[in-house]
């Protein structure tokens, strides 16, 4: 009889357990509460969003929104201190950087879209980009058609290649593309006229151009290959009580007015490390955007 | 580890509407075979060449053959690709610099010559390896047959020193294989340039760089096997390479 009631006593104490444990804190934000430090993915080079000034600190617009949502962990985990550690990544390691837990949030220029959800979430779109064409203001492009048997280039594995790609069979341009390692050699292709056009998200072009030895050669084309796709902050999949809190911060961020001021420091102002001006206003798109925040991967949503 | 594995993505379509994502790593295996068919042809008549070159009696081809290997051996793979691809054009005559930067398929030919002469470096080296692996006598009875210079490396010597050198050679064009992912870096999407494109679409990373693994193993395997088969086709009883 003894028996059967350590028994009874270890199973009843087995419910209690569980039953305070469904209250209690899981995936990231248990790690977080358990390590005390939160661990941010920055990219060394993605101009305004997340890059290393001259002290090697990362720093950008999509820094200012992470520290932000830091700020709000940590008052939902109701700790004193929070640890922020940076972690650099690039896009081939932000994935296995994010799965293997290394990294709690990439704050960078990654697209938000439908294809990537299968592996990620995001948090509410924080900018929002179409892709364009920089050119050379010497060689007179004015619109997609003048690219007709023209080489143009655009960066291996992006969105905007596939586009690029797209538009050439559908009006018939028959131009010959391209594909670069990345977007510094993508531009240098133009610089070097070994291509007439670069095809890219235009904020990344923005921010070539006013990197480049002469600015003022460059023009980026008023026409567009695309609608806006949004850009997110991403966090792991299927952890919907740390995604709860980034949303609810993000949300407050973009919704009080002050995500407007972090957004015209880092693209209308001189920005470290060389004092370059993006001369890039807000977008009504972005604007309506930060009034009413979504993660929604659907460009059609952003109108 | 939070990562969701997805294998049924090779055979879903991929973006760029060219079928699925593993038609597309094939089409870059196939572009990736390309490459290093070229690359290895160049290697090997150059290679052979600058070679015999640092083994002659003259002076001034010991020096070529010299200076050719120390420049193409001790830069960077990556350097000398960039330099070919995007500095090249820029040094020659403006017409002629347009003229290479317009050439269709500019990234494959740049690629496939540049990993060429970067081989060849190697293979001079081994080949002049095999042929001062040979006994001194072996030139002097050419020479006593009456042979010429040039009749005694193509009847005496070079048959001997290829079949030594064949096992190191056989490496040597793993490394051709391998050394072609470097042509991403001038925008050839061979085998490495379609797995990071692939990864960038679908962001199944571990997936697509599993897959060209796997395929770079094969072609690998082959290239043992096959060269086996010639070793073994080539070899003379009796010799140190023979059985």
């Amino acid at each position: 009889m003894k028996h059967f009631r350590h028994i009874g006593l270890a199973l009843a104490a087995t419910f209690v357990v569980s039953q305070a444990g469904a209250q209690e804190l899981t995936g990231t934000l248990k790690n977080i509460k358990d390590t005390g430090a939160i661990t941010l993915g920055f990219r060394d080079s993605s101009i305004p969003f997340s890059y290393l000034d001259d002290n090697q600190k990362p720093v950008g617009f999509a820094m200012d929104i992470c520290y932000k949502i830091v700020d709000a962990v940590k008052k939902e985990l109701k700790l004193d201190k929070l640890e922020v550690k940076l972690n650099p990544v690039t896009s081939a390691t932000r994935i296995p950087l994010m799965a293997n837990g290394t990294i709690d949030l990439e704050c960078g220029s990654t697209t938000n879209n439908a294809e990537r959800q299968k592996q990620v979430s995001f948090t509410n779109t924080h900018f929002l980009t179409a892709s364009r064409y920089v050119f050379k203001k010497s060689s007179g492009l004015k619109s997609i058609d003048d690219l007709k048997g023209k080489t143009v280039v655009s960066t291996a594995g992006t969105t905007n290649i596939k586009q690029l790609t797209e538009a050439n069979v559908a009006k018939g341009l028959g131009a010959n593309i391209i594909p670069a390692k990345d977007h510094a050699e993508a531009f240098l292709m133009v610089e070097t006229d070994r291509a007439v056009a670069f095809v890219m998200d235009d904020i990344l072009l923005a921010s070539l151009v006013a990197g480049s030895k002469n600015p003022d050669d460059y023009a980026v084309s008023k026409d567009a290959f695309s609608k806006p796709e949004p850009y997110g902050i991403m966090l792991r999949k299927d952890d919907p009580a740390f995604k709860k809190v980034v949303d609810a911060a993000t949300a407050a961020l973009y919704t009080s007015g002050e995500a407007q001021k972090i957004y015209e420091k880092w693209f209308t102002q001189k920005i470290p490390p060389k004092g370059l001006n993006l001369n890039t206003p807000i977008s009504a798109e972005l604007k309506n955007e930060f009034a009413k925040p979504t993660d929604s991967p659907n460009p059609d949503d952003y109108k | 580890m939070n990562y969701n594995w997805n294998w049924g993505i090779f055979f879903q379509p991929n973006p760029m509407g060219t079928g699925t994502y593993l038609d597309m790593l094939l089409s870059g295996l196939a572009l990736t075979l390309k490459t290093a068919a070229l690359a290895w042809v160049i290697a090997l008549i150059t290679g052979s060449l600058v070679g015999v070159m640092r083994t002659l009696p003259s002076k001034g081809a010991n020096w070529f053959g010299f200076a050719y290997v120390e420049f193409f051996r001790n830069m960077p793979l990556l350097v000398q690709l960039f330099l070919w691809f995007f500095v090249l054009p820029e040094l020659l005559p403006k017409g002629a610099g347009t003229w290479l930067k317009q050439l269709p398929n500019a990234p494959f030919w740049t690629a496939a010559i540049g990993v060429g002469f970067f081989m060849s470096a190697r293979v001079a080296v081994q080949l002049q390896a095999g042929i001062g692996s040979l006994p001194r006598g072996q030139k002097m009875a050419a020479t006593a047959l009456g042979l010429t210079t040039a009749q005694g490396y193509r009847y005496v010597l070079l048959p001997m020193a290829f079949r030594i050198i064949l096992p190191p050679l056989t490496s040597e064009f793993l490394n051709t294989i391998k050394n072609t992912a470097v042509a991403i870096t001038i925008g050839l999407l061979e085998l490495t340039g379609q797995a990071r494109s692939m990864q960038e679409f679908s962001f199944q990373v571990f997936e697509a760089f599993t897959a060209a693994t796997i395929l770079y193993l094969l072609v690998n395997a082959v290239v043992v096997t096959a060269m086996r088969f010639l070793e073994r086709w080539v070899a003379i009883p009796g010799y140190i390479t023979g059985k």
